[in-house]
């Protein structure tokens, strides 16, 4: 233990902290702007998906299930890496973004999807017999108790988007592990730094899985 | 991509089912008795595994990979890339099986433990003979399921320097400057293995409901 320690001075993790927050910050900031843009995207992805028409349905599924199949350190990778071959070069920051948004949006579509299967076929017959809009039926009858199912899981994922924003590491993103990272081959502290580096999401994910559990629980009894 | 760089390309696959697969298997190990412990009449024993399958759940992959690897292996002994990676991969794995086998052992209807206390069966065999089993079967399609996810996870190895998929789809990019082409090709290729996996899972979840196992 004392030689993970490695001696490391309280004045030195006080040194790490602020450097890891700006970090952090980041991964903050891409995991909202990943959320803004991703939970908009999934819904069009799942009114896609859900469509009748096979060429709608098929190219709709093929890209979500791709989106979901290949890991989000390879599609980072292939913003960021790939996007140059078509004369488009995007800074890590704007390719973090895309792509994380790309991933989540795939995985946000199906537990939209999930929320709106899980509306019972009357409510939408109900509409049909109060000749609402097909926009009026989604906005005011099938969407908000779609919602209702989804948005316990939709929180989960948020949880693990913010998890995932450390796979940008590999682009050079000045995220939090890549902080963790410099500090680390500097110092030779790799232990201590990362300790703390992982302090940063428990901090943040475990008050957030209980709070998951406790709606979870709470809208299973509701239904 | 020519055909030199897509067999470069292909060497990664080994190492991605080695990472996957190894990972899996000491995840399936050591997952039960972090499942007994969960499941444990003494109090401090599970609240002190709740405790642990949170704080590993919460924690990225990649910064569980970079403390064995760069913390272990600079402070304590060396580490190759790949033990480090099948260590803390599978660590995560351990855990998540784990909670995988609870949600099995919840599937199994208490009247079989009741039968089994009938028959003056011991504990360790009620467990071994009568329990197990079944939470083994209930569990197949959730287990495959889990794979292709940790698969995906198992990806973070690269990072650390293990010549898998992801890294050698790094490494051909950075020679020819086709990104587009080479890591399209290598999400491509992880979609298409966990095709059968996934085809597997819901073979094996449909053959379940039949025999209304659970």
């Amino acid at each position: 233990m004392s030689a993970l320690w490695a001696d490391t001075t309280l004045a030195e993790l006080l040194e790490w902290l602020p450097l890891l927050w700006q970090g952090f910050l980041i991964n903050l900031q891409v995991t909202g702007i990943t959320i803004v843009l991703g939970l908009p995207l999934g819904f069009f992805l799942a009114l896609l998906v859900r469509s009748h028409n096979r060429w709608v349905h098929v190219p709709a599924i093929t890209f979500v299930e791709i989106g979901r199949g290949a890991p989000a350190l390879v599609l980072v990778q292939f913003i960021y890496f790939g996007l140059p071959q078509i004369d488009l070069t995007l800074e890590s920051f704007g390719a973090a973004v895309v792509a994380m948004t790309l991933s989540s949006a795939c995985y946000i579509s199906e537990i939209i999807r999930a929320g709106l299967d899980a509306v019972p076929k009357g409510q939408h017959e109900a509409s049909l017999a109060l000749n609402l809009s097909k926009s009026d039926e989604m906005r005011f009858v099938i969407l908000p108790q779609a919602m209702k199912v989804s948005s316990p899981s939709l929180l989960g994922f948020a949880i693990l988007i913010l998890q995932s924003t450390s796979l940008c590491f590999s682009i050079a993103l000045p995220e939090i592990v890549a902080q963790a990272y410099e500090i680390g081959s500097i110092s030779f502290r790799y232990f201590p730094v990362l300790v703390l580096t992982a302090g940063f999401f428990v901090v943040i994910c475990i008050p957030a899985s209980v709070a998951v559990g406790w709606l979870e629980k709470r809208n299973a009894s509701k239904i | 991509m020519s055909w030199e760089n897509f067999l470069i390309l292909l060497s990664g696959l080994p190492y991605t089912i080695a990472v996957t697969f190894g990972a899996l298997i000491i995840g399936a190990i050591f997952g039960i008795p972090v499942m007994m412990l969960r499941i444990s009449n003494v109090w401090i024993l599970r609240t002190s595994m709740i405790v642990l399958i949170a704080l590993v759940r919460s924690v990225p992959p990649i910064v569980w990979v970079f403390l064995i690897f760069f913390a272990i292996g600079t402070a304590i002994f060396p580490i190759e890339p790949l033990p480090a990676a099948l260590i803390s991969i599978g660590a995560i794995a351990a855990v998540n099986m784990a909670e995988i086998y609870r949600g099995g052992l919840a599937a199994i209807h208490h009247g079989q433990a009741e039968a089994a206390v009938a028959l003056n069966l011991s504990k360790w065999h009620t467990f071994k003979d009568i329990i197990a089993p079944q939470v083994m079967r209930v569990s197949v399609p959730l287990v495959a399921t889990y794979a292709i996810g940790l698969m995906k996870d198992a990806a973070v190895a690269s990072t650390i320097g293990v010549p898998d998929l992801s890294y050698q789809g790094r490494y051909v990019t950075e020679m020819t400057y086709e990104g587009l082409t080479v890591m399209g090709f290598v999400g491509l290729l992880y979609v298409a293995i966990s095709l059968p996996v996934a085809w597997f899972s819901r073979v094996s979840y449909n053959r379940l409901k039949r025999k209304a196992a659970v």
